[in-house]
C-alpha cells in the first residue's frame, strides 16, 4: 500500500487554474488509488492513476486512461504500465494536450477523452502521448524529492496511542453477543496501526432512501468523530460514512451509541448496502425514481440472516443514463428509464468495481416498478441454486453467464413482455 | 491612448498597425450532429476552398496578417513583402500547427502569428500558443483574436500569448486587469516555466 495523498494533493495545485487545459472539449476527472485492491473505480475516470511498488521497490504509477460511465460506459485502458512518480505531472500533461487539441468539440456527446481513445485505438492514442510526452519529460513540471517530502510533512498520522492488538474485553463481547459480532464482521475494517479499526457507519436503514442522514444522525456521528476517532469523518462512494481511526476498545460503546441512532445496520457489502441516486423524487435529469425501488429492495430482503447467507453483493442503482448510482459497475444494475412518459427498469448483471472492473450485461426487457423486488429475488434465487462454496453472487455470474439468470427471470413472464 | 483600439500588446492598448486580411465567405454548411448545429471544427478538418483562397483580397501595401491557407497557396506573390517584414499569419484554432510550420523555413520571419478562436469555449488555443512557444520556438508577437474576452487573458499569457485583440463589444481597458489574475500560479507554463516549488521556499507549518 501507497499513501498517495501527497502526490495527489500536487497534482491538485498543478490542474488548478492550469493555463493550457481552462477549457477542455468537457469535463475530466482524474482519480488516484494506492491501494492494492482498487477503491477510487479508476478504470472508470478519464485518467486512473493506480500506485504500487516496482520490482525495485520504487512509488511506480500505471496510468489508464479512457474511463467513464454514464451514457456511453467505458473503462480505462492502460496507456502506461509504469510510469515514474517524478513524472506524473508532465505525462497528464501529455495526455491533456491530445485530448485538448483532438477531442471531439463538435458534439456534446462524443467529447469526452473516452470517445477519443476509443476512436484512435488505444495503442495510437499511446502513440501520440508518448510522442508528446519526449517533449515534456524531465522539463520543471517534474516533481522534486524536496517538493514530495514537503508536501507528505502535510498528511500526518493521527496521534495514536501504542496499543495491544486484541482487547480481552472485545473478544468476549464478540463471542457473546452475535449482533455486535454480526456488526464487527460486516462494518468494522482492518487497521494499520495495532489497537485500532477503521468503522462504517450504515447509513443504508432498510426502508430508508440509501445515504440519507437526519440532521439529529449528522450531529450524532460530528460527535462520535470527535469522541472516537479524532475528529475525523470521511463519506465513501457507496454513500455510508467512515470512521477511520477507532480504539478497538472503544468498538462496543461506539457499536451501542450508533445502533441507538440507527446508524449501525450490519450489512455493509451485502445486498441491501444499496447506492442509489436521488432519481427522480429529487432531479430534474432523472427519467425515473430510485429511492423508492432500492426502499422496496431492501424491504423484500429485511432479513439479515438471509442476507448474511446471500453474502458480498453490490447492487446499484441509476434513475437516468447519466449514472451517477454507478449502475454500470453493480454487481446487479437498476436503470431507470422512460418510455412514453412512465417509468420502467433496466437490469444489469457481473458488472464490478475495483482491479477487475466489469460494466453489466443488459438482462432483457425492462420491468415496471412494482416488479423490481421479485426480480432481484429470482436473480437471487438462481444465485443460491447454483453457487458452489465460499462463491460470491459475482463469481457465480462469471462463470455461468447472464443466461441462467435471464431465463429464470423471464421464464414467467414471456406474455407481458410485449410491452416492452 | 487611441479610443478606438480593442488591441492589447503586452500591457498597453496600441493602435493596431496590421490589417487583417480574412477569406471571402464560403458556402457554409449547416451540420448537425445528434440534432445540434455543430459549432466547431474537428482539428485538421479542412475548411477552405481553393476559390476562396484564389478570391482573397491581398491589399496592396501596408503590414498583413494572412490566412495560413493564403499564406500556404500565395506564397510567391507574398515573397518580397514576408521578406520586407510585413506579412503575418493566422490560423484557427482547428487548423494544424504543422502546416504552418512547413510553410516557413524560419518561423521568426514572422514578426506576427494570430490564432482565430471562433468560440470562445475553444480551448485548443492554448495548447497552440503553447506549442508555437514551447515546440516551434517562435520569438514574435503572438496574438489572439476573434471571440477573446478577459476571462481567457491571464490563460492567454501564460500560454505564450503577448497580444490580444478583446472582442468588439467588450473594454480592452477591463481586459488589462485580468492580466494580473493571479500573482503566483502553481505549475509552470510558457511565460515563467517554474513551479511554485522551484520559485518559492515554502516551509511546512509547525
Amino acid at each position: 500500500m501507497i499513501d498517495p495523498r501527497a502526490i495527489a494533493e500536487i497534482i491538485r495545485q498543478w490542474s488548478t487554474f492550469h493555463p493550457e487545459f481552462a477549457l477542455l472539449p468537457r469535463k475530466f476527472k482524474i482519480a488516484v488509488s494506492g491501494t492494492k485492491e482498487d477503491r477510487a473505480i479508476i478504470q472508470a475516470h478519464d485518467i486512473g492513476l493506480e500506485f504500487y511498488h516496482d520490482d525495485q521497490q520504487k512509488i511506480a504509477i500505471r496510468v489508464w486512461v479512457g474511463g467513464g460511465l454514464g451514457r456511453t460506459p467505458i473503462l480505462g485502458s492502460v496507456v502506461r504500465e509504469h510510469l515514474e512518480w517524478q513524472h506524473v505531472l508532465t505525462y497528464c500533461e501529455a495526455v491533456i494536450r491530445v485530448y485538448n487539441l483532438h477531442g471531439r468539440r463538435d458534439n456534446a456527446y462524443k467529447a469526452r477523452i473516452k470517445i477519443l481513445v476509443k476512436a484512435l485505438g488505444v495503442e495510437e492514442f499511446a502513440r501520440q502521448v508518448e510522442e508528446e510526452w519526449q517533449h515534456l519529460k524531465d522539463s520543471p513540471n517534474t516533481i522534486t524529492k524536496a517538493e514530495l517530502d514537503r508536501v507528505a510533512q502535510h498528511f500526518t498520522k493521527m496521534p495514536y496511542d501504542t496499543l495491544p492488538d486484541h482487547d480481552a474485553g472485545f473478544d468476549s463481547a464478540v463471542a457473546s453477543n452475535p449482533a455486535f459480532a454480526a456488526w464487527v464482521r460486516r462494518n468494522v475494517h482492518k487497521h494499520q496501526q495495532p489497537g485500532y479499526r477503521a468503522v462504517t457507519l450504515s447509513l443504508k436503514t432498510h426502508g430508508q432512501a440509501p445515504g440519507d442522514a437526519s440532521t439529529e444522525q449528522m450531529h450524532t456521528v460530528a460527535d462520535f468523530a470527535d469522541e472516537y476517532s479524532f475528529g475525523e469523518l470521511r463519506v465513501a462512494h457507496e454513500q455510508n460514512l467512515i470512521l477511520a481511526d477507532v480504539k478497538i476498545t472503544d468498538l462496543y460503546a461506539l457499536w451501542e451509541k450508533a445502533k441507538a441512532n440507527g446508524l449501525a445496520t450490519a450489512n455493509i457489502g451485502l445486498l441491501t448496502d444499496i447506492i442509489c441516486c436521488p432519481g427522480g423524487d429529487f432531479c430534474s435529469l432523472a427519467n425515473a425514481k430510485s429511492i423508492p425501488i432500492a426502499e422496496a429492495i431492501q424491504m423484500q430482503f429485511d432479513d439479515m440472516d438471509y442476507l448474511y447467507d446471500i453474502g458480498d453483493l453490490e447492487l446499484n442503482i441509476s434513475g437516468c443514463m447519466n449514472a451517477c448510482g454507478h449502475h454500470h459497475v453493480g454487481h446487479i444494475g437498476v436503470l431507470g428509464v422512460d418510455k412514453d412518459g412512465s417509468e420502467w427498469y433496466q437490469v444489469t448483471l457481473g458488472g464490478k468495481q475495483g482491479n477487475d472492473a466489469n460494466l453489466g450485461t443488459v438482462l432483457g426487457p425492462s420491468f415496471a416498478a412494482d416488479e423490481m423486488p421479485g426480480v432481484v429475488q429470482k436473480l437471487i434465487d438462481v444465485y443460491v441454486r447454483e453457487r458452489t462454496a465460499e462463491e460470491r453472487f459475482i463469481d457465480t455470474v462469471r462463470r455461468i453467464g447472464v443466461a441462467p439468470f435471464k431465463t429464470h427471470v423471464y421464464g414467467e413472464k414471456k406474455k407481458e413482455v410485449a410491452h416492452a | 491612448m487611441p479610443k478606438s483600439s480593442n488591441l492589447i500588446l503586452n500591457q498597453a492598448i496600441v493602435e493596431d498597425e496590421w490589417t487583417l486580411v480574412s477569406l471571402p465567405a464560403g458556402e457554409e454548411v449547416v451540420k448537425k450532429q445528434a440534432g445540434k448545429v455543430v459549432l466547431f471544427k474537428l482539428t485538421g478538418e479542412a475548411s477552405t476552398t481553393p476559390e476562396q483562397i484564389a478570391n482573397t483580397e491581398i491589399p496592396a501595401s501596408g503590414k498583413i496578417l494572412v490566412p495560413l491557407s493564403v499564406w500556404v497557396a500565395r506564397q510567391p506573390e507574398l515573397a518580397a513583402r514576408h521578406a520586407a517584414g510585413e506579412v503575418g499569419v493566422w490560423l484557427d484554432t482547428h487548423e494544424l500547427l504543422e502546416t504552418l510550420a512547413a510553410s516557413v523555413a524560419d518561423i521568426n520571419s514572422l514578426p506576427l502569428i494570430a490564432v482565430h478562436v471562433e468560440r470562445f469555449a475553444d480551448g485548443r488555443i492554448f495548447s497552440i500558443g503553447n506549442l508555437l512557444r514551447t515546440r516551434y520556438h517562435y520569438k514574435n508577437d503572438l496574438r489572439a483574436f476573434g471571440d477573446v474576452l478577459r476571462d481567457q487573458l491571464f490563460f492567454l499569457k501564460r500560454c505564450g500569448f503577448n497580444s490580444y485583440l478583446i472582442r468588439g463589444d467588450r473594454s480592452a481597458q477591463d481586459a488589462l486587469a485580468s492580466l494580473g489574475d493571479f500573482t503566483q500560479p502553481y505549475q509552470g507554463a510558457v511565460d515563467n516555466n517554474q513551479p511554485v516549488w522551484r520559485r518559492v521556499n515554502r516551509t511546512a507549518p509547525h
